[in-house]
């Protein structure tokens, strides 16, 4: 450890643009955060007003108006500004219903595995021991497999519906609360303080809410930001499979599966959706990054 | 070598846990898709042909009885019979396991080739715009979805260059495409990662020695930074194939590639569950098997792990 100063101290001075550079990341942010978070609140927004934004029904079909390019008066006299797809849909407006889609599997998957990885940190952390094995083994397991193929083989027994989305996607992301709660509690427990709260009749619960939970609140925040990108990613992936949200309800993933077909033709139908879900994508982990970086940069090594 | 076989040990205890786990999940859900002897026969079949077919799969006896006999059939590779193919799920499989093998170490190759030389010359160039452009390019190939790079690439290199072929299997052009997309996120990660190893071993003591020295940058990068930075490198990769194998999944859907990754979806669609539950079995075993062997590099290259 001694030896570890010094070595640090010319390291950086050798690297002054290095060292400026970290200050001025923890002063300002960066413009894709503000951008990012920006993009988050409009989807948002335009998740919930919907049946306001949207031009048009975005599951009434128009076969006359079908494939059409972008465009400002279409067959049908209205403007498409993403163009039709091969039922005469105006791709707009699916794109802003499907936001609907992805927020809420996202928000829910993400609510699912924070409540269930938080609850098996919990359990894991209080009861060392044989509840402690399990749930670390199972935790082990799941992280050395590709979740997807699980995941595709229970939807496709169970049948896609939105409460199997939830809990499948939801369950592919409880492991890293688990983990951050379980070691949490392993520090918390063996403090003095908490042992006489225990000796006094306090309750696990408050023990968890009181010094557990105020302690690992940034860790969460960190983890759940970076998981909702996961879980709308997963969610398009699985829509796109045609093992997610059938349709014709409108998804994003399910939108770049349909158009995939007409891709030569009408490239609007696919690329549209596909482009607002990367961007959400990239804005939300890199939100998620930034601000690991900034709250919690242990975090670093997971 | 001391510590090394407890090391070892250990691995491949937690290896064979996942691989039990992995296969009662897979049961478990099999179970709970009902009863798949009316797929097995015309749907006039009469009652006492199904109780037939019922006892002869065995599905008549308790469920723990089933359970046993389950995994012992696993053990012998026993996977049943395909439904749709009317063959052994086990040799159906095997068929397109070299696809999805050829398709996964080309883009894992290629993604290591592509990335290491580039995370590289990001370290050293560090803070330029050739920097910033690589990380930026990076970034959205780490959190891009899979099936969309696939179908823009398809969109813009195939159908509008006209560069590649849209889908299928055959000679080397037909796997630049899938085994773009399939290696992207490999690719952007082992170059942020590659460029902040090589960051964090430039700034060390020894490199500083070797410049004093008078020993030749190119020499300071390919002989003391490279060798040092190699161990993160070398376990991210490893988990990196992992992934691979999910992504293998997406990439030869879109893609149309043979392999046993559309074989899964398409043996869901036609409801052959004996060779879904053998995909997702073998591809949880490759899985494991390398992530083992990775394990043991990383412990030879790493000393300090074993202790670990």
């Amino acid at each position: 450890m001694a030896s570890s100063i010094p070595a640090s101290v010319p390291a950086e001075a050798a690297l002054p643009a290095a060292a400026t550079e970290a200050r001025g990341r923890r002063r300002r942010v960066p413009w894709l955060v503000v951008g990012g978070i920006g993009f988050v609140g409009l989807l948002i927004v335009v998740a919930l007003a919907a049946p306001l934004i949207a031009p048009q029904d975005p599951t009434r079909q128009a076969l006359r108006g079908r494939l059409g390019a972008p465009t400002l008066n279409g067959v049908d006299g209205r403007a498409h500004l993403l163009g039709t797809d091969h039922l005469g849909r105006d791709v707009l407006s699916r794109v802003i219903y499907g936001s609907q889609v992805s927020l809420l599997v996202g928000f829910s998957a993400v609510v699912v595995g924070g409540v269930l990885g938080s609850a098996a940190g919990i359990l894991a952390g209080f009861n060392r021991g044989r509840m402690d094995a399990i749930i670390m083994t199972v935790a082990d397991a799941q992280l050395a497999f590709p979740f997807i193929l699980l995941a595709i083989g229970i939807i496709a027994v169970l049948g896609p519906s939105f409460p199997t989305l939830v809990v499948v996607i939801g369950l592919s992301g409880w492991v890293s609360y688990a983990r951050i709660l379980r070691s949490q509690v392993l520090v918390v427990r063996s403090r003095e303080f908490v042992e006489s709260i225990h000796a006094l009749g306090g309750s696990l619960a408050r023990i968890v809410l009181r010094h557990v939970l105020p302690n690992v609140l940034s860790s969460i925040v960190v983890i759940a930001t970076l998981e909702l990108a996961r879980a709308i990613v997963l969610e398009a992936t699985l829509s796109f499979l045609g093992l997610g949200v059938q349709p014709p309800t409108p998804s994003w993933g399910g939108m770049v599966h349909e158009g995939r077909e007409y891709l030569d033709t009408a490239w609007w139908i696919s690329t549209f959706p596909g482009l607002v879900l990367m961007i959400t994508s990239i804005v939300v982990s890199r939100t998620g990054d930034w601000l690991r970086d900034v709250l919690d940069p242990t975090l670093r090594g997971e | 070598m001391r510590g090394f076989l407890p090391f070892l040990g250990h691995r491949l205890f937690r290896a064979v846990i996942a691989l039990w786990l992995v296969s009662t999940v897979v049961f478990v859900v099999m179970r709970l898709s009902g009863d798949p002897v009316p797929l097995l026969l015309p749907p006039d079949a009469p009652r006492s042909e199904i109780f037939r077919v019922r006892a002869e799969l065995g599905l008549d006896r308790p469920l723990l009885v089933q359970y046993g006999v389950f995994l012992a059939n696993l053990a012998r590779g026993d996977f049943g019979r395909s439904i749709h193919f009317r063959e052994p799920a086990f040799s159906v499989v095997r068929g397109y396991l070299a696809a999805t093998l050829e398709l996964g170490l080309t883009a894992f190759v290629l993604a290591a080739l592509v990335a290491v030389p580039i995370g590289l010359f990001s370290a050293m160039r560090r803070n330029t715009l050739v920097d910033h452009a690589a990380m930026g390019v990076a970034l959205v190939g780490q959190s891009a979805p899979t099936f969309f790079l696939g179908i823009l690439f398809i969109l813009l290199l195939s159908l509008k260059a006209d560069l590649f072929p849209t889908s299928g299997r055959g000679d080397w052009r037909h796997l630049v495409l899938p085994a773009l997309t399939l290696g992207a996120f490999t690719m952007a990660s082992i170059a942020r990662l590659t460029r902040s190893a090589v960051l964090e071993v430039l700034g060390a003591d020894y490199i500083r020695t070797a410049r004093a020295k008078g020993v030749s940058e190119l020499w300071v990068v390919a002989k003391h930074t490279l060798k040092n930075a190699a161990i993160p490198i070398v376990t991210i990769t490893g988990l990196q194939f992992g992934t691979l194998l999910g992504g293998a999944v997406v990439t030869e859907t879109v893609f149309s590639w043979p392999g046993i990754g559309r074989l899964a979806i398409q043996s869901i669609y036609n409801r052959d569950y004996p060779v879904v539950q053998c995909t997702v079995f073998l591809a949880a075993l490759l899985f494991i098997v390398i992530n083992f062997f990775i394990d043991l590099v990383y412990g030879l290259l790493d000393p300090r792990i074993r202790a670990g």
